[in-house]
């Protein structure tokens, strides 16, 4: 178990380490002086001097196998360079917009959750044909709408039309439920559509069977025995959707307006700040990978029959 | 590998392909086999009335791209000022803009930006997806470790963050959304078709190829490839519905075409201004583009069944 511990920490590491290559060949090393490019710009009208200077301050003088070191280890220490924008560090914009992010992305989390569970539930245990057919049908039409257009449509409706949503100066809580319900909507339909799958799935199982031959009730079997089962495959489902959470958070953010770390995401492409959009990649990747990192260290303790069998193949 | 978590790209590739609604009714256990088969019978009529639908949207919509002026008299670009911010009616069905310029006049032409954008997007993922895919299956060992990792490092960057790090660097417009759309789906085909290249290689016919003298490169075209076709055929039709939606999104964003382009996502970003009086701005783009979406996820469904 401490090998297999061991070897999938290594393994995300090792992720990591590419992804911020990647990154840095991307962003770095391809564009050249990526980080001059604004600064050379003629319209901003520096002399020679001053952009000598600047590619001092941001350390683009130096080789690039130097520069590359030095990023590694100034990401390592939680130092991510400065901003082209504002000149103030990265770490100080990130930090502002991470708690406003954070919420958005968590509450909408659970909404996701809450909603790919109702149809996923209702669906199966309904005993009416046409209410199945059409719960199964709103995943595939959740994955089909823009998040953008969905969140311009709440807007339109909850805060237009019937003013119940106030768009500006209302509550926290006023303001979080419309970007809250858009960022969730894309979110739950991969939730919804592997739950229904696996619930399909564990229903034709003996053990199934068995309980109902013994007599068990419909809700008896789907909850002790069908739910139960069902949910381990939507855990490996909702730690690859983190992806689409921050995804969907810079739309989300930038519809509503609100300040995080979507529309820090926003701001950078469109200033060409790529120290900026060069943390929030990393930062990014770095969250993907510990949350399914820790997705599959919980699998064995939540199921003790893969307990054994994770042993083996480490 | 750890046998209890199926790899990213595939859940990736399935989590994204619709519900498939026509597996027998699993609510209900207790139902005998025959009555399951029947009513199985019965549900297929449905469906393909919705595989008929979908293809018809598709088709409308390549029309559009391909032969706008069959639909419409208004210039998508150039209004009449003093028919601005009509509500929809039998002259303008979607209404007019902020300029006077006919709304369903320049979702048609807008059809073009955004199709041909997705096209290029799936088509670049598709060329370099599947080449990193066969190779990695055909070759085996440390080419196939290597490259299988690069993948990975691909799908731990969300795909908005991985395009938005390319248009960076490659500036701002159509092709280049495209391009960095195209970059972000190259991981799922490449899982995909490694997959796919993995098993059929390992089949008898394969080994009979390579048995009877077949060299690596005709037996990988003649025999590896058909054979592996059909399920990465799938996933480019899946992949176009999301490659429409991330240009849109783009567009949206300011990063593809510049106006006064029609492209729908910026057709919707224009008409957001107008949001508070004239609902029709956002709405009907906005319908179009999940009509479009849908139905290529439809289709990318059926192909994958019948395969």
């Amino acid at each position: 178990m401490n090998r297999y511990l061991a070897g999938r920490i290594g393994q995300a590491v090792l992720v990591l380490w590419a992804a911020f290559t990647l990154s840095f060949v991307l962003l770095q090393a391809l564009p050249g002086d990526a980080i001059m490019i604004k600064f050379e710009n003629p319209e901003l009208g520096l002399s020679p001097d001053q952009i000598a200077e600047l590619r001092l301050y941001y350390g683009a003088d130096q080789p690039l196998i130097l520069q590359y070191f030095q990023t590694l280890v100034g990401f390592l220490s939680g130092d991510f360079g400065y901003s082209v924008e504002t000149g103030t560090p990265v770490i100080e914009r990130i930090a502002e917009g991470l708690p406003a992010t954070a919420q958005l992305a968590t509450a909408a989390f659970l909404l996701a959750v809450v909603l790919a569970v109702t149809i996923a539930f209702v669906s199966s245990y309904t005993r009416f044909a046409w209410l199945r057919t059409v719960l199964l049908g709103v995943p595939s039409l959740f994955v089909s709408i823009p998040t953008f257009w969905l969140g311009i449509l709440l807007i339109q409706v909850f805060s237009f039309q019937l003013g119940l949503v106030p768009t500006i100066g209302g509550t926290d809580a006023q303001l979080l439920i419309l970007p809250v319900i858009t960022l969730a909507v894309p979110i739950s339909a991969p939730l919804a559509q592997v739950l229904c799958r696996s619930l399909d799935e564990v229903y034709t199982r003996p053990f199934v069977s068995v309980a109902v031959a013994k007599g068990a009730s419909r809700q008896w079997v789907l909850w002790r025995h069908v739910a139960r089962n069902a949910l381990l495959p939507t855990l490996t489902i909702a730690g690859l959707t983190i992806g689409e959470l921050i995804a969907g958070s810079v739309i989300t953010e930038t519809v509503f307006g609100r300040n995080g770390i979507g529309r820090l995401t926003e701001q950078a492409v469109t200033a060409q700040d790529i120290p900026v959009l060069q943390a929030i990649v990393i930062l990014a990747a770095f969250v993907f990978v510990t949350v399914n990192l820790l997705v599959d260290l919980l699998f064995p303790i939540l199921d003790p029959r893969l307990k054994g069998r994770v042993g083996v193949s480490a | 590998m750890n046998p209890p978590v199926a790899t990213p790209a595939d859940l990736a590739a399935t989590s994204r392909r619709p519900v498939d609604p026509d597996v027998p009714s699993a609510g209900e256990p207790d139902a005998p086999g025959s009555a399951r088969t029947s009513r199985r019978w019965f549900r297929r009529r449905p469906i393909t009335v919705s595989l008929v639908l979908a293809w018809l949207v598709v088709l409308v919509a390549l029309l559009f791209a391909l032969v706008p002026g069959l639909f419409t008299d208004y210039d998508p670009v150039r209004g009449i000022a003093a028919e601005k911010l009509q509500a929809p009616s039998a002259a303008h069905p979607f209404g007019t803009d902020q300029i006077g310029r006919d709304l369903f006049a320049r979702v048609v032409y807008g059809a073009v930006h955004s199709l041909s954008g997705a096209f290029v997007a799936v088509l670049v993922g598709l060329v370099v997806g599947t080449a990193i895919g066969v190779l990695a299956g055909s070759l085996g060992g440390v080419v196939d470790g290597v490259l299988m990792r690069i993948v990975d490092v691909l799908l731990s960057i969300p795909g908005l963050l991985l395009a938005l790090a390319v248009i960076i660097l490659l500036g701002f417009g159509t092709i280049n959304a495209a391009i960095a759309v195209g970059i972000g789906s190259i991981a799922a085909f490449a899982r995909l078709s490694r997959s796919e290249v993995v098993s059929v290689r390992r089949s008898d016919y394969v080994e009979a190829a390579f048995g009877s003298g077949g060299r690596f490169f005709s037996v990988l075209w003649r025999h590896v490839l058909p054979n592996s076709v059909s399920p990465v055929l799938s996933l480019a039709a899946l992949q176009l519905g999301v490659a429409i939606l991330a240009i849109s999104t783009l567009g949206f964003l300011g990063y593809g075409a510049p106006p006064p382009t029609p492209e729908w996502g910026l057709l919707i970003a224009e008409g957001r201004n107008y949001v508070a009086t004239s609902w029709w701005l956002t709405t009907f783009p906005g319908l179009i583009v999940v009509a479009v979406v849908l139905s290529a996820n439809r289709i990318s469904q059926s192909i994958g069944r019948s395969s």
